[in-house]
């Protein structure tokens, strides 16, 4: 059964894209839940990771430690947004976060622009292995990385919010800050450490998409797909953020092939709108009595 | 505050916009300036006039909303596109002219807005700026995919320029004589719409919603109203586009766009009329720096590569947001009170 076959394939590809959609989505859900700020500039982030993993292997540096090296940039980027833009707006209105996380963006594209022009870089191939076919469907091994490293970065995380010291602290200051505070936890350090991570995570998912795609602006638009993920799984849920990655990476890839390939594109932003108006804390957020 | 002598003795001067005589002549000179102003200006500034009296209008719609009620959208410019291309079809295809199809186009982009404003009576905050944005996304697909035969799909349409009884819009400098006066006439009826009832709900409801229901405002009906009206607004800012443009395309509207009008009523000041007006200025001010900027700096050092336009408009709109947001997040117009109240209280002003 061909069709079968290609709806196998299609399967395979929304859910491994799903990986890094569940990916960026924990980026803006690690964010949230610290500080409660819903991250716009997600998309610029990983795009600049990309850029500057780019950067650092076109000087000669091998791959993995590229990355590595940039994470650590991605961290201090992270810290730096946090510090400068975002810790002033402590107890201002939900608008000024959001525009300041828009402005936060353009300031990341322009930068990118300054330094590495309008023109498409390609990240250069460096995963072993190679595209293989089994059980007729083609498994690329991009993909396989991806969502391998997806899984793995997902378990880490899991564990340290589950068992590390500084992971607790996070889940704390996600419950109650006042609370948090009179525990004793430095409550600031942890908004730091939680853009640090969206940072480390921003450079990963960078690399990842830069490889599948290739660099330029519109890279940072995959950061906006992510957050009818974020929506799906709940805002204030790292598992709801993987779940949410990949429902929308697979339906996305199931519509767009099975249906209607125009429709892949606004896909995303259907289920974005379905959950709003059916579900609106999403599929694991915790519900909040709110007054409209 | 009140210029030191003025007081009121009838109800009506209570009520004035405009109260003293030199308030008169202030506006009247103002009028005037800006009747003369396309009589001097270049070509290019011709066009970015035109524009800002465009954003104006939009931004008017989006203060409405934004600034007064609370409700956040990040879906104007998909509004304007409906307004836009409502307008394009009814002049090409049936001939409609500019005084009939301006005005509907903005009822049609009001019947989407409101659409798109329904999950604001379960959602709020954050979660409505979702919604918008998927609106922003979902707008200019379907008009490019669906009934492709009436909107050119991705191909622009050509908009035919408005005529008045024979006389043919077709240049900038026409089409300034009838952007502008709309322009003024748009700020002039948010300016009155504020001061109504019906403004007073929206600020109840931005300020307290629980309170304002309590207190007998209608959420699930102003709300839609506050949407309905700010999309109205996109959809005559959009007509009017159409026709200055003469050629419409989904790609004029873009998420950037919708945060470029949100960085505009931030920065002016949100819940202030005239502030939606500096806002507009202010970043267009920045838009044209950004354009002047490299050839001033590829004059001085050569060895810079003039190719940085393209960066440094980003880079200053979002620098110009986030020195206001941060130092100043009452944005201009507060600064402008702070002037008002100094220059009246001179020479005991400090």
């Amino acid at each position: 059964m061909p069709d079968f076959q290609l709806f196998c394939q299609f399967f395979i590809n929304g859910l491994m894209i799903g990986g890094i959609y569940a990916l960026i989505a924990a980026g803006i859900v690690v964010i949230f839940k610290a500080t409660k700020i819903i991250n716009f500039a997600v998309g610029d982030m990983l795009m600049i990771g990309g850029f500057i993993t780019f950067q650092l292997i076109k000087i000669g540096m091998p791959p993995l430690l590229a990355i590595i090296v940039a994470s650590v940039g991605g961290a201090l980027i992270g810290m730096a947004i946090e510090r400068i833009a975002i810790r002033p707006l402590i107890g201002q209105p939900i608008l000024s976060a959001i525009i300041i996380t828009f402005a936060v963006s353009f300031i990341i594209k322009g930068t990118t622009l300054l330094f590495w022009g309008a023109h498409t870089k390609n990240l250069p191939e460096f995963l072993p292995g190679r595209v293989f076919r089994l059980a007729g469907v083609v498994w690329s091994h991009e993909l396989l990385w991806t969502f391998s490293v997806t899984m793995l970065l997902f378990l880490v995380f899991a564990l340290f919010y589950k068992f590390s010291k500084t992971g607790l602290d996070m889940r704390a200051t996600a419950e109650d800050h006042q609370l948090a505070q009179t525990r004793g936890i430095r409550v600031k350090n942890i908004f730091s450490i939680a853009w640090a991570f969206a940072g480390v995570i921003a450079v990963i998912t960078g690399v990842f998409l830069g490889l599948k795609l290739s660099l330029n602006l519109t890279l940072a638009d995959a950061g906006l797909k992510a957050f009818a993920a974020v929506i799906f799984g709940g805002l204030d849920s790292l598992l709801g953020a993987l779940i949410g990655g990949l429902v929308v990476g697979l339906l996305e890839n199931l519509i767009g092939g099975v249906i209607n390939p125009s429709l892949k594109e606004i896909t995303p932003y259907l289920i974005l709108l379905i959950v709003l108006v059916f579900r609106p804390e999403g599929l694991f957020g915790q519900k909040r009595i709110e007054r409209i | 505050m009140r210029p030191g002598g003025v007081f009121d003795v009838k109800y009506t001067e209570d009520i004035a916009i405009i109260r003293t005589k030199a308030h008169w002549a202030l506006l009247l000179s103002g009028l005037c300036l800006l009747a003369v102003l396309p009589l001097m200006a270049s070509s290019h500034y011709l066009v970015v006039f035109n524009h800002i009296g465009i954003t104006i209008i939009a931004v008017q719609g989006l203060s409405l909303l934004t600034g007064f009620t609370g409700q956040i959208s990040i879906g104007q410019s998909a509004m304007m596109a409906v307004g836009a291309y409502t307008t394009g079809i009814l002049a090409k295809r049936y001939g409609i002219p500019f005084w009939t199809a301006i005005p509907l186009s903005g009822l049609s982009a009001g019947c989407v807005g409101l659409i798109f404003g329904l999950p604001s009576l379960r959602v709020k905050g954050f979660y409505l700026a979702m919604a918008t944005l998927a609106a922003q996304f979902i707008i200019p697909w379907m008009i490019n995919n669906v009934r492709v035969d009436i909107t050119g799909g991705v191909f622009s349409l050509v908009v035919p320029p408005p005529e008045l009884m024979g006389y043919r819009l077709d240049s900038q400098f026409k089409m300034y004589y009838l952007i502008i006066p709309l322009a003024a006439l748009m700020t002039f009826f948010v300016k009155n719409i504020v001061r109504s009832g019906i403004g007073r709900a929206f600020i109840a409801i931005r300020d307290n919603d629980l309170a304002a229901e309590v207190m007998g405002v209608n959420l699930f009906y102003y709300k839609l109203l506050s949407f309905f009206l700010c999309s109205f607004f996109a959809g005559v800012a959009g007509a009017l586009w159409a026709y200055w443009m003469r050629a419409i395309n989904a790609e004029n509207f873009t998420l950037i766009e919708s945060v470029f009008f949100l960085g505009m009523i931030i920065t002016g000041g949100m819940g202030s009329v005239t502030g939606a007006i500096f806002g507009v200025i202010y970043l267009k001010f920045l838009d044209e720096l950004a354009r002047v900027l490299p050839m001033l700096i590829g004059n001085l050092f050569p060895a810079i590569s003039v190719g940085a336009e393209a960066a440094l408009q980003p880079l200053l709109f979002g620098l110009g947001i986030l020195v206001f947001v941060l130092l100043e997040p009452r944005g201009i117009a507060h600064r402008w009170e702070m002037f008002k109240s100094y220059y009246r209280l001179w020479p005991f002003s400090d």
